[in-house]
């Protein structure tokens, strides 16, 4: 479309802006993880290690750390196979049925999360369930799911079910159609599912500061308090490796995604 | 769908998985009820029963002035965080479509680097920047704006927030505008309509429906936001969820709280099933041109 000069710069200084914005706070955390004063002001001072090495060394962060990983991978496998099981049958499903039960199984996007953070406590100090893996594993899970849900559901959408049915007249049985034609074609929905659910999971916090104790708390829930309780830099510093792992996560997911697209005719 | 299909050889299959699909539905849909489902169910009961059967906790609700400052400061918030999100998204989201596939890269490289970041870590990058002594005050101060408060307050907490939900606004904005077709502004112009009226008169309303969308979207999210308030308001920007949080967990008034609860879950379903109808025609419009 023709713009005049001047729409296009103004247009392009106002994207500027906002993108510097978008991204601007993500990166903020990075030089504060340096500071040598036990600060979080910006800028920051000098340089040291010293916050990294809390990090490792404090049991109150390697071990919310650990429960964070711990949770989010049952929660990815759980969410993975709940997810795309009922993205499976709601495929085959008649299509009004299929949207009601889609739109139920969506609803734990769409639900504030205090109001569901103070129901699940309530249920979970009646069960018994508050401060355990279980329990973190049990809410966790049902907050991803509609994630897989949507990832694998797209897959489905393109999947070529006429392939599932040659496959079948050529005498293989559902499952050997489903492990040998079906399953390959979606492993890329399941796949992004999967990470979306242990992204989901190793991020939530509003649900689980209301599940958490003393004895069992997630990363979130410790970046939160020591947020409230004191201007820890360790904060900052466990933000820069989390910024870094991602990086490295999806930026290896890509080049191997590029690769596979290249490798292929 | 394959219900209706004419049945074919493999019909044994076929017909397996006409009862199939409810069952692999089934642990899904059992682990919802029990987790979301139930929880929910309970909340409701706690509000009409707690501490006795009635409607006393909703009468407290609506009766109390500060219940009701904070339910309107709480849809204030969630509308400024909506407009300001529409009026940055749309000029970004619309260069998305006009840039070639590199520069889009990098665009929709920065629309997706917050998720790469941890919420809270996010949330307390703003309070680092918006501090009163932080970055931004200073440059505001260079510039000759002395003495405004960002942190603790409400424009504090729409901006942090704003920067949170921005991505959900722009997304589904730049898939509806990705699909208009730009021969028809050039249709236009060749009529005789100047950039500025082809825009108002034939982008800009195929567009809209991205625009309801992601404004939707914002808000209802908005309205149920926890932590940025939590970290970057003070008093005087208290949301609802907040208050909830307080009830329960300082005052063990489960009853209060589970009104609130219910008031902000209705308030949220509402504004959903009002929404739907009217995106839905949007769309079709919009297919229909």
């Amino acid at each position: 479309m023709e713009m005049k000069p001047l729409t296009r710069v103004i247009l392009g200084l106002v994207c500027l802006l906002v993108a510097i914005w978008l991204v601007a706070p993500t990166l903020v955390v990075v030089p504060m993880s340096f500071n040598e004063n036990k600060s979080l002001a910006f800028p920051p001072q000098g340089f040291s290690w010293q916050w990294y090495q809390n990090f490792f060394t404090n049991p109150d962060w390697s071990s919310s750390f650990l429960n964070s990983l711990k949770v989010a991978s049952v929660v990815a496998v759980l969410a993975t196979v709940l997810g795309t099981l009922a993205a499976f049958g709601l495929d085959r499903m008649k299509a009004g049925p299929a949207n009601l039960l889609r739109m139920l199984m969506l609803t734990p996007m769409v639900v504030p999360g205090v109001v569901l953070a103070i129901g699940i406590y309530a249920v979970y100090l009646d069960t018994h369930l508050v401060g355990t893996l279980l329990g973190f594993v049990l809410a966790h899970t049902i907050l991803a799911l509609p994630f897989v849900l949507i990832a694998v559901s797209a897959s489905l959408e393109v999947f070529d079910r006429r392939l599932e049915t040659a496959a079948a007249s050529l005498g293989a049985g559902a499952l050997t159609a489903f492990r040998t034609v079906t399953l390959p074609l979606i492993l890329p929905g399941m796949l992004s599912g999967l990470l979306f659910a242990f992204a989901t999971s190793f991020d939530e916090i509003v649900v689980s500061l209301f599940i958490t104790n003393p004895y069992l708390k997630t990363l979130p829930v410790q970046i939160f308090a020591s947020i409230t309780r004191d201007a820890d830099p360790t904060v900052a510093a466990v933000g820069t490796i989390l910024l870094l792992a991602t990086t490295i996560l999806i930026g290896g997911g890509m080049l191997l995604l590029g690769h596979e697209r290249k490798g292929r005719p | 769908m394959s219900a209706h299909e004419p049945t074919t050889p493999s019909a044994p299959t076929r017909a397996g998985w006409a009862w199939r699909p409810f069952a692999l539905t089934l642990p899904a849909l059992v682990l919802l009820a029990a987790v979301i489902g139930y929880p929910l169910l309970t909340i409701v009961l706690r509000s009409l029963s707690e501490p006795q059967w009635g409607a006393q906790n909703y009468v407290w609700f609506f009766g109390a002035p500060i219940n009701l400052t904070v339910l309107q400061r709480t849809f204030t918030i969630s509308a400024w965080v909506t407009i300001v999100c529409v009026i940055c998204a749309y000029p970004y989201a619309y260069l998305m479509t006009a840039v070639g596939p590199r520069v889009r890269l990098v665009l929709v490289l920065c629309v997706l680097i917050p998720f790469w970041v941890s919420g809270v870590v996010r949330t307390l990058s703003w309070v680092i920047l918006l501090q009163d002594s932080g970055v931004i005050n200073s440059l505001l101060r260079a510039a000759g704006f002395d003495g405004i408060r960002l942190i603790r307050t409400q424009t504090g907490v729409v901006i942090g927030m704003a920067q949170v939900l921005l991505p959900f606004m722009i997304l589904p904005l730049y898939s509806v505008m990705k699909g208009i077709d730009l021969r028809l502004m050039r249709a236009a112009q060749s009529l005789g309509a100047r950039p500025s009226r082809a825009f108002f008169t034939v982008y800009l309303p195929l567009s809209l429906p991205g625009v309801y969308a992601g404004a939707i979207i914002v808000f209802i999210l908005a309205l149920g936001f926890y932590i940025t308030p939590a970290l970057l308001g003070g008093p005087r920007s208290t949301m609802l969820s907040t208050l909830v949080q307080t009830q329960v967990l300082s005052l063990l008034q489960w009853g209060r709280g589970g009104a609130m609860g219910v008031v902000l879950l209705v308030t949220t379903f509402v504004l959903l099933a009002l929404a739907a109808p009217v995106m839905r025609s949007r769309y079709r419009e919009a297919g229909r041109n």
